[in-house]
């Protein structure tokens, strides 16, 4: 029964029966200036809510116009690989069509930005991206694990994607001394990676799901995969007749492109440096206001240009689109003053930084977190910080 | 001046753009999106239309002739469509009866609506609706329509602003030159509140075929009947219940009282009704009212006020929902009717065919949603 299907897989919830108040965010503030900071930013995000409209609209569709405009515009030049410069801005074109889509039009809209507008076309739950990863897969593991988990170690599978040890508080084992190699590959293939961790295999691990389940969860991806590489390396290649192979290659390069790109992006949301994570204990029975303090201490952003901003699908405003994950990405740098502020008042470090800083910062954690704890710091000659705790990670019990 | 492509070439175009090969190469997205980036009526699966003319009629109504582009597929006399307008980046959508004629020529048809003073959508209709603005439409649906053998005898039965699809039915007849028995039955408040007051008058003139009464149930009687509708009205238009197909269309007091009497004379399967239920918004009633009717499941639950999701599941239902907070969206189903209360903001919305995430609505009255 399709009604019945794909519900609740919740995992455990955030509460517990012993009363007892989350402690999330004590080091910074108080319980009265915690409940304080959420009634603030409550009454940000309604603001923003009351004042959706036409301009929201407009903007929306001028993305998506101008992402079918460069992919039909892109996929045109391929037919004159004889001309390299006409072949070049094709691949350029089609590479950041898919761009646009996968991030300021596909993530956004996912996210239920553009709900509000009751346009089919721009309904959350209708909405299909050009990414093998079928949107409502993803809706579920984004959507709903990641962005209500944030950074809680354990719940949050976008710790490392299961893949990488970029947290120290994440078990050392040897098999991640290839850290810093599954994160290149990692980059090149983003769109697959996205594909694998919205198959969400962990729960089959630990035996939250049955194998039956899991398939059925997953019964679109497949059909989702054929449809993308059929459009990309058999019927557009076909279409350009003798030059298949060109065509072929201008592809799969722009695939690559977005992966790259998207990698970069998304990487520098919750890895750099003095990004927080939390423990399952310490969020348990939290406030709204230590919610909204978590989304802010376990994110960081990317400072640009206004093209940079759209390009990242504002993701560079990785904090405020935590804080209001469905508000639309337009709206953020707005609401970045405001939360600048409440950061001044309450003395909360505001974790932003251009994109070569963000990223090398996520470098150097790649290859520090390679290392058991201590590692790192006792090759550089300084003293290692105090071991944490470590905990097991979803999928990953039986390492 | 070039030749415009014509019919035959038009209908391969179209053909050849919603074909499965094009949808392989537009994916994941329709190839509409493509398209109306070139003129918005040129998509083949999106049925959209433009406001060719707007028309005052009589009894505070507009007629909303409307061009429809080549995704429509018609429609049979009786029959609504969604109605789709965006204000301020919102799509409005509302249920109307088409008023025209079938036989209408020109590839056009049209709606008329009455001003609610609180129908948001009819308001707009009335002030701001100009020449040529895009509208969203859905193909005509609805079972409320004339079977393809007319029988002799023929009843079309409405109250207020419930003329409209019985007008399409007898302006369609008229044009396809019936000429057997058809009675006209109206029910208005006075005769300012008539619509279509004008043409009535001129088909009971012109059409020897149409018994036409009109009934005002807030004016001197001057008719063969008067009042509100009762068993006593079929009588005096020499009407048997049991050998007339009647169709009826009106407010929901009208219908229930026709209903009665058709069951009473054994004839409930002459008739055929239809009603258009404008939401209750109940703002200050402090208990819950209403039912929760869940469509998939056929179930209907009477509201206890707590949310949508909640009282799914507390009805068996296991819907799907993720943060239960009214931030990831999993939760999102289709609201086919009713109004919705945000239990976070407090906000009231009352549009027909709408997405609402369940774990932060509760019902405000009668709700209908896809679960």
């Amino acid at each position: 029964m399709s009604i019945a299907s794909n519900h609740d897989n919740a995992p455990r919830p955030l509460v517990s029966d012993s009363g007892a108040r989350a402690t999330v965010g004590l080091e910074y503030m108080t319980y009265e200036d915690l409940e304080d900071f959420g009634k603030q930013l409550d009454e940000i995000r309604q603001r923003m809510l009351d004042s959706l409209g036409q301009e929201d609209a407009d903007y929306i569709r001028g993305i998506v116009k101008a992402q079918s405009t460069l992919e039909t515009v892109g996929r045109a030049l391929m037919f004159l690989p004889f001309i390299p410069p006409a072949w070049l801005a094709g691949v350029a074109a089609l590479s950041v069509s898919k761009i646009l889509d996968n991030m300021e039009i596909g993530h956004n809209v996912m996210h239920g930005q553009y709900d509000w507008m009751n346009d089919p076309q721009l309904n959350s739950k209708m909405y299909e991206w050009d990414n093998v990863s079928p949107s409502a897969n993803w809706q579920y593991t984004h959507n709903y694990i990641h962005h209500t988990y944030t950074n809680i170690r354990g719940l949050d599978r976008d710790i490392g994607y299961g893949l990488l040890r970029i947290d120290p508080d994440q078990k050392w084992h040897p098999a991640y001394l290839g850290n810093p190699l599954y994160a290149v590959v990692l980059m090149f293939v983003f769109q697959w990676g996205v594909l694998v961790h919205d198959l969400d295999l962990d729960r089959l691990q630990t035996g939250e799901a049955t194998w039956a389940e899991v398939k059925e969860r997953n019964s679109g991806t497949l059909r989702k995969v054929r449809r993308q590489l059929l459009k990309d390396y058999v019927l557009f290649p076909a279409l350009t007749g003798p030059f298949f192979a060109s065509t072929m290659a201008g592809n799969a390069t722009a695939n690559v492109a977005r992966n790259v790109w998207a990698f970069a992006i998304i990487f520098c949301g919750h890895f750099p440096a003095d990004v927080e994570s939390f423990s399952e204990e310490s969020a348990e029975n939290e406030s709204r206001g230590q919610w909204y303090l978590r989304q802010l201490l376990g994110s960081a952003n990317i400072t640009g240009s206004k093209l940079f901003h759209i390009m990242s699908g504002n993701l560079s405003y990785q904090i405020e689109h935590h804080l209001f994950p469905d508000i639309p990405s337009r709206r953020y740098p707005e609401i970045a003053d405001e939360v600048r502020a409440l950061c001044e008042r309450y003395d909360l470090r505001y974790n932003t930084g251009p994109l070569p800083r963000q990223l090398g910062s996520v470098a150097k954690k790649i290859v520090k977190y390679a290392l058991p704890n201590g590692f790192w710091d006792r090759l550089r000659g300084g003293t290692p910080e105090p071991a944490p705790v470590a905990y097991d990670e979803p999928g990953r019990a039986a390492a | 001046m070039t030749t415009a492509p014509g019919p035959t070439r038009r209908r391969l175009t179209r053909r050849v753009l919603a074909s499965p090969l094009v949808e392989s190469l537009t994916a994941p997205h329709g190839v509409d999106r493509f398209l109306e980036h070139v003129d918005p009526m040129l998509t083949v699966h999106s049925v959209r239309a433009r406001v060719s003319e707007v028309i005052h009629e009589t009894g505070a109504a507009s007629t909303v002739v409307l061009e429809p582009n080549d995704a429509w597929r018609g429609f049979r006399p009786g029959q609504h469509v969604q109605f789709g307008v965006e204000v301020d980046g919102k799509r409005r959508i509302r249920c109307f009866s088409v008023s025209s004629s079938s036989q209408r020529t020109d590839g056009r048809f049209s709606v008329t609506v009455k001003a609610h003073q609180d129908g948001y959508v009819s308001q707009y209709l009335h002030r701001a609706l100009g020449d040529g603005t895009l509208i969203h439409l859905s193909e005509a649906e609805g079972g409320f329509v004339l079977p393809t053998e007319v029988p002799d005898d023929l009843v079309l039965l409405s109250g207020g602003s419930g003329i409209t699809p019985v007008m399409s039915m007898l302006r369609s007849l008229r044009d396809r030159g019936h000429d057997r028995s058809v009675t006209f039955l109206h029910y208005a408040r006075s005769p300012e509140d008539e619509i279509f007051a004008a043409e009535l008058d001129e088909i009971a003139a012109t059409c020897p075929w149409v018994s036409m009464c009109r009934v005002y149930t807030r004016a001197p009687a001057t008719g063969r009947v008067q009042g509100r509708f009762d068993a006593s009205h079929l009588q005096q238009l020499a009407i048997d219940p049991s050998t007339t197909l009647t169709y009826a269309c009106g407010p929901a007091g009208l219908i229930e009282s026709v209903r009665r009497t058709y069951d009473a004379a054994g004839a409930g399967e002459n008739l055929l009704m239809e009603y258009f239920k404008v939401p209750t918004v109940d703002l200050d009633a402090e208990d819950a009212t209403g039912t929760l009717a869940l469509d998939l499941t056929g179930r209907e639950v009477p509201n206890d006020g707590r949310t949508i999701l909640e009282q799914a599941e507390a009805a068996g239902l296991t819907p799907q929902f993720g943060c239960r907070m009214g931030v990831c969206h999993t939760c999102t189903v289709h609201k086919l009717h009713g109004a919705v209360r945000n239990v976070i903001t407090g906000d009231v919305r009352a549009n027909t065919d709408e997405h609402i995430q369940i774990c932060i609505n509760s019902p405000v009255g009668d709700v209908r949603v896809a679960l």
